[in-house]
This record gives C-alpha cells, sequence and structure tokens, in this order.
C-alpha cells in the first residue's frame, strides 16, 4: 500500500527530559520518526520539553514547540495547529500516556485528529494489567498467576491460585517499598497487610513467583497489510526480578532452542494482533522456566522503547524508522532495507555477532540508598559492545562503563560474597569473577543468582585466559595466548594489570606482533548481502572491513553511557559537529559505545565505529582511519580525559589545543594564567591528607567548598563549615594522592552564579549567553535552573563577565567553544571554572538564541571558516525568556534525602519559554512534572538569615491568597510585621506536625532553607513527604523568589504555545534582550 | 577446550582456514555452503538436504543449548562437515540430552571451530558456494585443495539415493485419520511427517524411486514430494515418474526438491543458485493477496521462472532476490513452494501451506463423491 495522502500534518510527542527509565533512546526514536515523516512529505509538528534533544533542532520538524508535556499545553498547540494524525509511539510512556490522555478529554476528536501507529483501544488494553490479562486468556496464553487484592480477604483468595512464593506488591508507593516475597502464610499475611496499609489506595498486587525465571524479550513489528517481523530477541543475562533496565542484557537470545525460540515468536505474533497494535513496533517481555520451559507473558509495549532502540543498534534494523513510514501506510515490503539497499524491509534481521548492553548505575551519588536492583529501574544510562563471541562483546562492554580502576575485588567474606551473589546489586558482576576465580563452582553461584550456567562458563572461560597471562612478563606470553586475551575481550590496560606494566608498554608489545584488531560491519543478514553501510566494530579476526576512504575526515568522539554530570547534552553536540562537518564536505566519523544516542544512528555520520571510548580502541581506529582531525571537545569528560594522551600518540586533536584543556583543569597553572589577567577566583588551595586539608582551610577562611580532582558533575563535591567535618570527609569521603589531590575553595555563600557559553577562535569571540542561576552558590550549577537572559544583575557585571571571558578565550587560544562558571559576591566578579569545551548549556543556549552553536564551534575547530566570517554580533541575544530546569530521580531511590547541593543529582532538563521570566519559569516547572499550586496552604521555615527575604515572600503570597503556616521562630517573625499565620509543630515537637499535614494533603508548597545539623532529620523528612505527595519544595531563598513569580505569572498571564521556528524567523528576534520585568530585583 | 587441535578447511579456489577441531577427527569434501540461522542447528545438522554439504553456520555461537533427541530432522546428522566460530563446550539447557560436540563424535561428523566465519560467508557469497576439504589430519594447504578440487561437485550429483528411505514405512495420524498421504522420500525431514500426522493424515512413506504406477496403486489422497539434497536437474527418471504422478490428478505438494522436481516435470527447467538460501528470515512474497510471509529456506536450486508452461502459475516470490518460490497447476490439484512450511528450524508463517494441502485434498475427496 502506498502512503496516505488524506493526512498531510503530523503531529509528534517527545519524552520530555531525561529521566531513569526513560532516556535519549527517545530523542533516537523520535528525531527518526521526524526525518522519516519530513522525507515523506509530511508537515510534521513536534512537541517536547527537552531542549537538549536533536528532534527539537529546528531542522528535524517543520514546526517545533519546547513546551510543557502537559494535557491543557499540548491541548493548546493541537487546537492551535489542528494536525491530521497524531504519532503517540515514538516518545516513550510520556507520549503514549499524554497521547491517550488528548483522547479521553476529546481533544483529538474535537480537533478532527487520528491517532496513527496504535490506537486507543490497543493502548489501552496493553497498559491496562486487567484489559491486557483478559486479552492473554482469551489468545489462550500464560501470564503470571495472581490479581489485585483490596482487602486481606481478596487477598487469601488470591494466594489459592498463585501459591507460594508469592509476590506482593503494594500500588502506588514510592519505589515499591511495602512489598515482599511471601513464602509461608503467616509471612503472606503480614505482607498483605503492611503493603494494604502503605499502599495511599489501600491495594497490593500479588503474583506467583517467577524470580529465577530466565527473562527474553522479543521486538515485534506489524504493518497495515498484517505482515509481522520479529526484529530482535533479547536475553536477559540477570533473570527475572530485575528490571530488564538494570540487566545486562544479550542479542539474540543464546539460550533457547529453536522449538522454544519458535513459541515465543508464534505467541509474540498473536500478541500485537490480539492487543491490536496496527502498525510500527512493540516490545515483549516473557519469562521462561529454566528448568521445564513454562512460559509466561510478562507484558507487552505497544510502542518503540529503549529495548527497541537497543534492538535497533544491534541488529542495524533502524525500528523507529521504519515505524513511523508503516503508520502513514506504507507495508514492510515496499520500504527498503538501508544497509543492503537491494533487500526489503520485510525481513527478519540475523546478526553474525553478539550485542551485549551493560547498565552504568550511580549509586555513588545517592549516598543513603541501597545498592539493590530489583523492578524499579535504577541505572541511569548504558552502554552497548558487539563482538563476535559473548565473551569479547561483555569484555567490551566493561571497559566501555569507564570504569576508574579494574574491576577486582580482594578478601570477600564468604557470607558477604553468598549475599552479594543471590541479592542483584550493581556490584554483581565482580562478586561472580571473584567467586569464579576463588572456585566457586558454577552450579553454586547458578542457585543462588539464577544466572544461567552458559554465561557464567562464559565468564569462566574468560578468567583461564586471564589465568594464563597473568603474574609473566609481557614477553614470555606466547602471541597465542596474548591473542586469545584480546580475542575474549580484555583491554590493553587489563594486560598491563595482570602483566604489571603499562598500557603503553602493552600496545607496544602487541602492535610489534602484529596483533591488531580488523573491523566488521553490521549488516542486518549475517554477510548475505553487501552492505553499503560503514557500521563498524572492531575483532580480533582474519578479515578487515573497514575500508576506509581517502576523502578529507574528522572524528569525532562521542560522549560514553549517560550518567548524572554527562548526558544527551554532549551527545547532542557532538551530532552536530557531524551534521556540519559532512555538509562542509568532510567524512565524519562517529565513535561511541551509547545505544540510545542520535550519535549512533549509522545516518548520523559517514561512518559510525561502535566502540568503547578508551584510548586503546580510539588509537587503533585512529591508525585504521588516520583522519585529519578529531574532535575531543565536544562528547563531555570521556573524551577530554583522553586528549592528552591521545595528543601524546600523535592524534591529530582539532580545536582547543590539549595543553590550553590541561592549563584550564590544572589548579596551578590556571591560578597563575588568571593571577597574570588580573581576573579574580576565590582564594584556593589543594590537599593530600587530613592535616593539610586542615592548614588550608584555615588560611583560606571556613566555609570551604572541597572537592576530589578530575570528576564529573560535583561527584564527591562538598561544602564545609568547619574543622571537624573537613575531617571527616578527608578521612571518609575522598581518596586523595598526589596526582589527584583534593581541591580547597573559599565558599562563596549566597553569590549569585552565572554559565557563561562563547565560541571563539582567533578571529573573534562570541558571548553565547549569560545564563543567571536561580539557586545561589553552592548548588551544582547543573541542578541549579537557569535563565536568559540574566534578570536580576546589574549591567557592570554583565561586562565584567563579557570581558573576562574574552580574555580568557584569548588566552587559552580556544578554537570552538568555551564555558565559564562565575560568581558574583559583594558586587564582585570571581571566576570558579573555566572549560575550554562543549558545556552542558550548549544546546539549551542554541535553542534560546536560534544560533547552532555546536555547528558553528565545528566549522571553526575544522578551519573550514573562521568565527568572523559567520558575521555573528559580538553578544548573542533572546527574543523571550528561557529558562532550563532540572529533573530529579529522588523519587526511584527510597531513603535518599532529596536535597540540592554542590554534588549534581539531576538526569535531565526541559525548557520554558515566556514573555516574562515569571512565565518562563511557571512553564519550565511544569515541564518537570510540578504543578504550581494557585492557592492552599504555604509552608515556611526558614533559617536566621533568611528570615527578611522570607517576609517579602510570605507577603506576596498572603496577597496571592495563600494561607501562611510556619514553624515556631518562622511565625513569631512573620506575626511581627503582621501576618496572619499558623504556628504548626515540627517533626520532633509533637502530632499533627508539618509532615502529617503535606501527607493529608493540606500543604500546597513548602519553603525550607537547611537551619544546620540540628533540624537536619525534621527537613530530610519534609523533603521526603513533599517528594511523595507531588508539593513544590524549594530549599533556597532565591528559588522561592523564583517560584512566587512563576505563581504570580501563571495567575495573571495566559500562556501561548509559539515555535521554535517563529521565534527565530521573526524579525523581532535576534534584536534586542526583553528588559527585565521580574517583580524583584536581587543583589548578591 | 582447554586441549585445541588443528584443524583446516580449504576451498577448490584455494582459500583456506586454519582453526581449531572439534566434533570428529577426520576428513571430509562436500560443497561449502552457508545457514543463517541464529538457532536450530541441531535441525539443520539432521536435515538430509545437507548431505554432500559442508555447512558454515554465519551465527558465530553454537551448541550454546546442546543437542536432544526430539529436535532431530532425522535418524542422523547429514552435513559432511560443520563450520562455526565459536562452539560452545557447555551444553546449558533443560532440554540437552548430550554437548554438541559430544553427539558429533558420536556421529563421526569432523568439525572446525575458531574460524573467521563472516569472511568465510562473504567468500562464497561473492564467489558462489563452492567444493571444500575440512580436515583435522591433513594439515597441509596444497594437499587439502588439491582433495577440493578432486571431490564431486554438487551439479548433477544425485544424493536422494543416499538419503531416502530403504523401504516403505507408515507413520500413523494423530487422532482420527482422515486422509492417506504418500510422501516420496528424497531425504523428508520428520516435521512435515509430524504437520501431516497432526492434521489426521497417516503417510506411507516411499523410496525415492518408486514408480508413479506403484504409489497410486496405494490410493493415495495425495502425494508428497519431500525435500531432499543433490541437483534436481540428476533426477531425470524420477521426474518422469512425478510427471505420471501429477497428471493423475491426485492432489501432489512439493516442498523444496520436491517443488524443484514438479517444476521439471512440468517442463520447467532449473538451475543453481550462486550461494543458496539457506536460513530462517527470508521474506517470501504471496502475490495474489500481497502478503509476506517469513519463511525458513534451504536451496541451492530453484526453478526458473521463464521456462515453466503457462498452466502453471508462479505463486510465490523471493523478495531478496525474486527466484520462484512457489507455484501451481491451473488445472491440475498440483502445488509446491520451495521453502520449508515445515520450518524446524525457522518460523512457522507458512504452515498453513499444510492446511491448504488438506483442503486440496478435501476438495478432491468431494468431487469425486458427487
Amino acid at each position: 500500500m502506498p502512503k496516505r495522502t488524506d493526512i498531510s500534518k503530523i503531529l509528534i510527542i517527545g519524552s520530555g527530559p531525561i529521566v531513569i527509565g526513560q532516556a535519549c533512546e527517545f530523542d533516537y526514536s523520535g528525531t527518526q520518526a521526524c526525518k522519516a515523516l519530513k522525507q515523506e512529505g509530511y508537515e510534521v509538528v513536534l512537541v517536547n520539553s527537552n531542549p537538549a534533544t536533536i528532534m527539537t533542532d529546528p531542522e528535524m520538524a517543520d514546526r517545533t514547540y519546547i513546551e510543557p508535556l502537559t494535557l491543557e499545553s499540548v491541548a493548546a498547540i493541537i487546537r492551535r495547529e489542528k494536525p491530521d494524525a497524531l504519532l503517540p509511539t515514538v516518545g516513550g510512556q510520556t507520549a503514549l500516556n499524554l497521547s491517550i490522555a488528548l483522547a479521553d478529554a476529546g481533544v483529538l476528536d474535537e480537533c478532527g485528529v487520528e491517532l496513527i501507529g496504535a490506537k486507543r483501544e490497543a493502548v489501552k488494553i496493553a497498559e491496562d494489567r486487567q484489559l491486557f490479562k483478559q486479552a492473554m486468556d482469551e489468545a489462550g496464553l500464560p501470564m503470571p498467576r495472581g490479581g489485585f487484592a483490596r482487602s486481606w480477604a481478596e487477598a487469601e483468595q488470591i494466594v489459592e491460585e498463585t501459591d507460594y512464593p508469592a509476590i506482593i506488591r503494594p500500588s502506588f508507593t514510592l519505589g515499591g517499598t511495602g512489598g515482599g516475597i511471601a513464602f509461608n502464610p503467616e509471612e503472606y499475611e503480614e505482607i498483605v497487610r503492611n503493603g494494604l496499609a502503605a499502599s495511599p489506595i489501600h491495594e497490593v498486587l500479588i503474583e506467583e513467583s517467577i524470580l529465577g525465571w530466565k527473562e527474553f524479550e522479543l521486538e515485534v513489528m506489524r504493518d497495515l497489510h498484517d505482515n509481522v517481523v520479529i526484529i530482535c530477541s533479547i536475553e536477559n543475562f540477570d533473570p527475572m526480578g530485575v528490571h530488564t533496565g538494570d540487566s545486562i542484557t544479550v542479542a539474540p537470545a543464546q539460550t533457547l532452542t529453536d522449538v522454544e525460540y519458535q513459541k515465543l515468536r508464534d505467541m509474540s505474533i498473536t500478541i500485537i494482533r490480539k492487543v491490536g497494535v496496527e502498525t510500527g513496533g512493540s516490545n515483549i517481555q516473557f519469562a521462561v522456566n529454566p528448568r521445564n520451559g513454562d512460559i509466561r507473558v510478562i507484558e507487552m509495549n505497544p510502542r518503540v522503547s529503549r529495548s527497541s532502540a537497543l534492538a535497533s543498534k544491534a541488529t542495524g534494523f533502524p525500528i523507529a524508522k521504519i515505524a513511523a513510514k508503516l503508520a502513514v501506510g506504507y507495508t514492510l515490503d515496499e520500504i527498503p532495507n538501508d544497509i543492503t539497499q537491494k533487500t526489503p524491509a520485510s525481513f527478519e534481521p540475523t546478526i553474525d555477532y553478539v550485542v551485549a548492553k551493560i547498565p552504568k548505575w550511580n549509586f555513588e551519588k545517592f549516598r543513603d540508598a541501597e545498592d539493590v536492583l530489583g523492578t524499579q529501574m535504577k541505572s541511569v544510562g548504558e552502554v552497548m559492545a558487539i563482538g563476535r563471541t559473548f565473551k569479547e562483546a561483555l569484555f567490551k562492554g566493561l571497559r566501555s562503563l569507564e570504569a576508574v580502576k579494574p574491576l577486582r575485588l580482594a578478601n570477600v567474606p564468604a557470607d558477604e560474597l553468598q549475599r552479594k551473589l543471590a541479592r542483584p546489586n550493581s556490584q554483581r558482576f565482580s562478586y561472580i569473577t571473584y567467586a569464579l576465580q576463588h572456585g566457586v563452582p558454577i552450579e553454586e553461584i547458578y542457585r543462588l543468582s539464577g544466572i544461567d550456567p552458559w554465561f557464567l562458563a562464559q565468564l569462566q572461560d574468560v578468567m583461564h585466559v586471564q589465568d594464563r597471562i597473568e603474574g609473566r612478563t609481557l614477553e614470555e606470553i606466547e602471541p597465542a595466548a596474548l591473542l586469545e586475551a584480546k580475542e575474549v575481550g580484555l583491554s590493553d590496560r587489563r594486560v598491563a594489570y595482570l602483566t604489571k606494566r603499562t598500557e603503553d608498554e602493552v600496545r607496544a608489545h602487541r602492535k610489534r606482533l602484529g596483533l591488531v584488531p580488523v573491523y566488521k560491519r553490521v549488516d542486518t543478514c549475517g554477510a548475505e548481502f553487501e552492505s553499503y553501510t560503514p557500521y563498524l566494530y572492531s575483532t580480533y579476526e582474519e578479515e578487515d572491513e573497514v575500508a576506509p576512504t581517502d576523502r578529507r575526515k574528522i572524528m569525532i568522539l562521542g560522549s560514553g553511557p549517560n550518567r548524572i554530570g554527562q548526558g544527551i547534552e554532549f551527545d547532542y553536540c557532538c551530532c552536530h559537529a557531524s551534521f556540519a562537518l559532512r555538509d562542509a564536505g568532510f567524512e565524519t566519523i562517529m565513535v561511541n559505545c551509547n545505544p540510545e544516542t542520535v550519535s549512533t544512528d549509522y545516518d548520523t555520520s559517514d561512518r559510525l565505529y561502535f566502540e568503547p571510548l578508551t584510548f586503546e580502541d580510539v588509537m587503533n581506529i585512529v591508525d585504521t582511519e588516520r583522519p585529519e582531525g578529531i574532535i575531543v571537545q565536544f562528547g563531555g569528560q570521556t573524551p577530554l580525559n583522553l586528549a592528552m594522551r591521545l595528543d601524546d600518540a600523535g592524534a591529530p586533536i582539532i580545536g582547543t589545543s590539549p595543553d590550553s584543556i590541561d592549563l584550564a583543569e590544572d589548579r596551578k597553572r590556571f591560578g597563575a594564567l588568571l593571577n597574570e589577567l588580573g581576573v579574580p577566583q576565590p582564594e584556593n588551595g589543594t590537599a593530600t591528607s587530613s592535616p593539610e586539608a586542615i592548614r588550608e582551610a584555615a588560611r583560606i577562611g571556613y566555609p570551604v567548598l572541597v572537592r576530589p580532582s578530575y570528576v564529573l558533575g560535583g561527584r564527591a563535591m562538598a561544602i564545609v563549615y568547619d574543622e571537624k567535618s573537613l575531617d571527616e570527609y578527608m578521612r571518609t569521603a575522598v581518596e586523595a594522592s598526589p596526582e589527584r589531590p583534593v581541591l580547597i575553595d573559599k565558599f562563596l555563600e549566597r553569590a549569585a552564579e552565572f554559565d557563561v557559553d562563547a565560541l571563539a577562535d582567533e578571529t573573534a569571540t562570541v558571548i553565547a549567553g549569560i545564563q543567571e542561576h536561580i539557586e545561589e552558590a553552592g548548588i551544582h550549577s547543573g541542578d541549579s535552573s537557569c535563565v536568559l537572559p540574566a534578570v536580576r544583575i546589574a549591567e557592570e557585571h554583565i561586562e565584567t563577565m563579557r570581558h573576562y571571558t574574552r580574555i580568557l578565550a584569548r588566552a587559552l587560544k580556544v578554537k570552538g567553544l568555551i564555558n565559564i562558571q562565575f560568581a558574583i559576591k559583594d558586587d564582585r566578579v570571581y571566576v570558579l571554572e573555566v572549560n575550554p569545551r562543549a558545556s552542558r548549556t550548549v544546546p539549551f543556549v542554541s535553542k534560546a538564541t536560534g544560533v547552532p552553536l555546536a555547528r558553528i564551534a565545528a566549522l571553526v575547530m575544522a578551519g573550514v571558516r573562521p568565527l568572523k566570517d559567520f558575521n555573528l554580533p559580538d553578544d548573542l541575544t533572546v527574543a523571550r525568556f528561557f529558562v532550563k530546569s532540572p529533573v530529579f530521580p529522588f523519587v526511584k531511590f527510597p531513603g535518599v534525602d532529596p536535597i540540592l547541593g554542590p554534588e549534581m543529582h539531576s538526569t535531565g532538563e526541559v525548557m520554558g519559554v515566556g514573555e516574562s521570566f515569571g512565565e518562563a519559569y511557571a512553564k519550565a516547572m511544569l515541564g518537570a512534572g510540578l504543578r504550581l499550586p494557585a492557592s492552599g496552604t504555604a509552608f515556611i521555615s526558614v533559617n536566621d538569615s533568611d528570615k527578611g527575604q522570607a517576609v517579602v515572600l510570605a507577603r506576596r503570597l498572603a496577597r496571592l491568597g495563600f494561607t501562611l503556616m510556619a514553624t515556631v521562630n518562622t511565625a513569631a517573625r512573620l506575626r511581627e510585621v503582621g501576618l496572619e499565620v499558623e504556628t504548626v509543630f515540627k517533626v520532633n515537637e509533637g502530632r499533627p506536625n508539618i509532615v502529617d499535614h503535606i501527607k493529608q494533603g493540606e500543604i500546597a508548597l513548602i519553603i525550607n532553607t537547611p537551619l544546620g545539623r540540628a533540624s537536619h532529620y525534621d527537613e530530610q523528612a519534609i523533603r521526603r513527604a513533599a517528594l511523595q505527595h507531588n508539593v513544590p519544595c524549594v530549599t533556597t531563598m532565591t528559588g522561592a523568589q523564583a517560584l512566587v513569580d512563576a505563581i504570580i505569572a501563571q495567575a495573571e498571564t495566559q500562556t501561548h504555545p509559539v515555535t521554535l521556528q517563529e521565534l527565530h524567523d521573526s524579525p523581532k528576534s535576534k534584536v534586542q534582550s526583553p528588559k527585565s520585568n521580574a517583580a524583584f530585583v536581587f543583589r548578591p | 577446550m582447554s586441549e585445541t587441535k588443528p584443524a583446516l578447511l580449504a576451498l577448490e579456489d584455494g582459500r583456506t582456514f586454519r582453526g581449531r577441531a572439534w566434533g570428529a577427527a577426520g576428513e571430509v569434501c562436500g560443497e561449502m555452503v552457508f545457514n543463517t540461522s541464529m538457532t536450530g542447528y541441531q535441525e539443520v545438522l539432521t536435515d538430509p538436504s545437507y548431505a554432500g554439504q559442508i555447512v558454515c553456520m554465519t551465527y558465530p555461537l553454537i551448541g550454546n543449548y546442546g543437542v536432544n533427541a526430539a529436535d532431530a530432522e532425522s535418524a542422523r546428522p547429514w552435513v559432511e562437515g560443520f563450520v562455526v566460530r565459536e562452539a560452545s563446550r557447555m551444553a546449558s539447557s533443560w532440554r540437552a540430552e548430550e554437548t554438541l560436540d559430544a553427539y558429533l563424535k558420536r556421529w563421526h561428523i569432523p568439525a572446525i571451530d575458531h574460524v573467521d566465519t563472516r569472511a568465510l560467508v562473504r567468500h562464497i557469497r561473492d564467489l558462489g558456494a563452492m567444493r571444500a576439504c575440512l580436515s583435522s589430519i591433513d594439515l597441509d594447504a596444497d594437499s587439502l585443495i588439491a582433495k577440493a578440487r578432486a571431490s564431486a561437485p554438487m551439479e548433477n550429483r544425485e544424493l536422494a539415493s543416499v538419503v531416502t528411505t530403504d523401504k516403505p514405512y507408515e507413520v500413523p495420524a494423530v487422532g482420527a485419520e482422515r486422509f492417506h498421504v504418500v510422501c516420496y522420500d528424497f531425504g523428508v525431514k520428520l516435521n512435515s511427517l509430524r504437520e501431516f500426522a497432526a492434521l489426521g493424515c497417516r503417510i506411507t512413506v516411499v523410496p525415492a524411486s518408486t514408480t508413479a504406477t506403484a504409489v497410486l496403486a496405494l490410493k493415495p489422497d495425495g502425494i508428497f514430494l519431500s525435500n531432499g539434497p543433490g541437483d534436481p536437474a540428476a533426477m531425470t527418471e524420477v521426474v518422469t515418474e512425478i510427471k505420471r504422478v501429477a497428471q493423475s490428478g491426485t492432489p501432489t505438494f512439493g516442498i523444496c526438491f520436491g517443488h524443484q522436481l514438479l517444476g521439471r516435470a512440468f517442463g520447467g527447467t532449473t538451475y543453481k543458485l550462486r550461494f543458496g538460501h539457506r536460513g530462517g528470515n527470508q521474506p517470501v512474497l504471496e502475490r495474489a493477496v500481497g502478503t509476506v510471509e517469513i519463511t525458513s529456506h534451504n536451496h541451492g536450486f530453484a526453478v526458473a521462472a521463464d521456462s515453466l508452461p503457462a498452466e502453471v502459475e508462479v505463486t510465490h516470490i523471493n523478495l531478496n532476490d525474486n527466484c520462484v518460490e512457489g507455484m501451481r497447476h491451473r488445472q491440475l490439484p498440483v502445488f509446491s513452494v520451495q521453502y520449508h512450511p515445515e520450518a524446524a528450524p525457522g518460523p512457522h508463517d507458512a504452515e498453513h501451506h499444510f492446511r491448504r494441502f488438506i483442503e486440496l485434498m478435501e476438495q478432491s475427496k468431494q468431487a469425486v463423491v458427487g
């Protein structure tokens, strides 16, 4: 069937900010869908609140809205745009839920919008557990036995069906708290009764236990002609019980006979037809009993997913792109396979390699969180690796994780080992290898972990290969044994560790022996047909298919797995570099190992190397490709950390020199430079021991900001107010060494902070954006909302920041992007940090100014055009107020205090656009998932130094009609100025206390600045309760002021959605920044 | 596999691959082909259509789930030799009865692993299927290349007599018997028989050399022409018998080799594909309705579309290379498919062809009654 001509305008909804469980895979899928539909001649309207995405680039859609993904906001866009159709399946659960809400609210019918891809009924069946179970029953497919109970009596009935052990999960509790596994009737009654009490709706889900069963996923596609194909099968290394996002997964399935696999395939086809997903991709999860082959259907996602992104990268079959084409009426046989060109998409990819995906966790950032994995996903990112064997893929994947130290445990007590093997956790892999090395039999590890013996045997093979080289000198290891080590994926660094040599020595030795990798192609077809797409991975085998060209080429190093502090923003920059240089006639070569990203779409660059971002792997590609230039400044800390070594090895790094990058990172050199330039920075020092730190801090004066060197996202960064805490920090929080001393800075209390992004080369410096942080100094820049243009700062200080930016860019000989963090305290501008590279805020500033900073930077770096020839003004301006706000994963980590501080915790960001600061901030808050109250009770409890400002705020809130509630001291102060306020108990003062009020839903807004150690427990309880009940809770006065501005703006202004294209094409833009109309002026 | 012994694979054009010996020690020659199925190595090994061939699996990890009696497609493995990237030392499956290595040793099938199978596949893809010799005894490249060159080519090779049953045997219907089908055994896979039996057919399996007269004397409701190895062009006598069978008006259904023989019986020609179709992911278009089924394939020869007479309709084509995948006679109750509706290994999308044959037999019976 040809494409539909009865529709012409299609709305695509994105997935919003990056959160745990919904990351840049939906930028990848959304971008593919936008591109595919535009290519087919449709007018594409896109809405997404996340500015760091490629999909929200103005070129990707015809009309792009960066607006909150709420029913009201998207309904307004639909009423304005009147699209013919809505594609709900490429923006994750967010887009799917929102689309169904729009259908349920009648908005789609009202505006004549048709859901394409998946109809409302199909989505409901797939998403509603009861309906899905009913559908599966009708189709004769088994699901886990069990059901929902709202009383003990119901629970008694259900257990008849499930038997023991039974799994009990209370509905709607944070992180699934209050559930458990019951092995006998007594336990069952206890857990069920507790669960019913813990659930806010007094409901528990009770199911038969399938813990320890093998878990599989199939990616299915269907077209309007009812053709169905399976794109990929995925087997989970970890058995049932661990969220698939937290499990190592392998493609294709490894331990199923054809008979068993075909059963899952048949069921998948039955399910997609039964649920009624008309076109596109679905993901279906199965559990298989390893003892008898019994199967249970776990769930189906009627949309593209994290797994489908993985399946696309694993097979070379672009699921989202094809899904978009199927949604407009094409059938699979009408769409060509990009890679083979000569064969159609109506086939099932077969692969002749193995793919391993490994999750990346950030538990170290959530100190109170228990490192246990379960059904709630906790990982923040993932890597994928391709090898010709499972061993090779797995070990390539492990090194892609960028672990700081070689993973090897020592002296693990037997009981700890047993516990860590039995209870899934982020370190389990290391415990398994430890167990194997210490002679624990595979059967025993299997008994404890439920991990299939085949996988364990694979690991054991690698341990044996290691044993053959460990403790020997490099020279006495037979070349065959070294080759074997490389074949199973052991890195040079690992070999160096095992032979007590340096990585460079191993590399040199290996190359002398001629042990170098070859590159094979991902081609969807197991080499049956010729591949026209250079999508490559390395392996140690005979034949090399790399076939480098002799074109002018630039290599771009990506940013590896997402993690807190290094996420989609850097992938955005890498993609832009690739697009720009491709357009400029270069061959672009992308190196990355993150399967979620747009950068690892084989369509993004001319050549894609799906490889770990280590020195070894990158140099191997450099040796093969001999690029004219390498860009290391766009992928965040990962490639930057390689810069010096690549440079030393003769790799041609372009843009700002590695020496300048090092200068900016090196305390001493940088301090000297600032002195020379006369640019102030906070007093600082370094220390490698606690006494030294105490001495330095005394010299500098408390409070001090302390942190380890060379870290990302403020890892282990802390503000320390006294000697005792500093001593504790030095002894417990960090490992300091002469190479990596602890950095100590004077902490500028209550300073205002700014992020400045600029473009520079020897011909010009363009200040792209001076972003003012909403939160005051002390909150990590990635965790603070920020606004463009700055709203509460005197022009003289802006001028000073511009001046410092220019002289620093010149002094560092910046060629490309530079980001500087400033603080202003007591009318003095300090430089906090200079990063001569792409920053987290580049996409935000690009979207706000309409100037593609990363593109221009790439062209400047490659010497295509000097900066001055772009004819940009010295200072870019914006046509509206743009607010960037972070989103946090606290809700996934029970027990963790959701307070902001110098260590970054946010996973993603949204942008709000408005005519006023308040409007933009309100939209950003809404986009971040926080509904601002228009009225109700505002609870205020602040420390003494904040009480003056609290009075101002309380007045404004009272005027808006809020009822005031405060703790005793704050209340007294508010009463002094004549405000009416109710006094409430602190947590330890009696009941009902403030937390009780929050839990009762009586509090609309919380302003609570830290009072110090004594009240820490109180405050933490308030914050946790606020988080659970989604009550806005601000912990800084500047944040509170911004929030009140937003509430006022929300009450007073009617917002009208506007597209990026309108913003940047209108004559009004790029002329003059709007005047600050914030309701207050805050002078630090 | 700590103790590894070397093995050598030599192709007739002089290309060689060194690897590790597994399975049985020994030396074999055959046509070098590859299969792209990611599961189902046991079904591949026991498919009689692979007689005379050395099979390379494109999926690199083979043997993971071991071997079991239930998944065998015939009484024994038929491949001459087996080439994989990495053989699993352990079998992990509740269904496993032995490791693949032990199984191959038991059946004296030499195998090689630790070779760049992708390079081998690309070589065959570009230059065509060719003769090869696999040895763990003779590790001299020149000598083994010479042996490959001296071995029998697949063209004009008759192999049905090697794999066919010695004497007729019966497979009872599962449940009530509705039809009696005579199966010409050119190397039949057990799953075809299972499919028929499950649909209520009693099957009489007869040797490939059985005459049409003898077959028709069994008064079958339908005749099934099985899959099998070798070049259909080498089967002149059988083709004559098939022509008589088909023209008898008895519903006739051919699969793979049986399809090729039918094509020749109707006056068409067959030709050798460059490297064949072997795998479980081939898209076949049913022309009349426009739907695509994902199918299991194993054929090195095909029926030439333009050689068929007007009364034969090409019903199915392969979307990858447009080759004939199915045909039917416009007047006679005869149809055939080039691929494997019985799957094993592979997807079940095409299973309906067995029901189609049942319907044909039903109609035919009613016509007789009416």
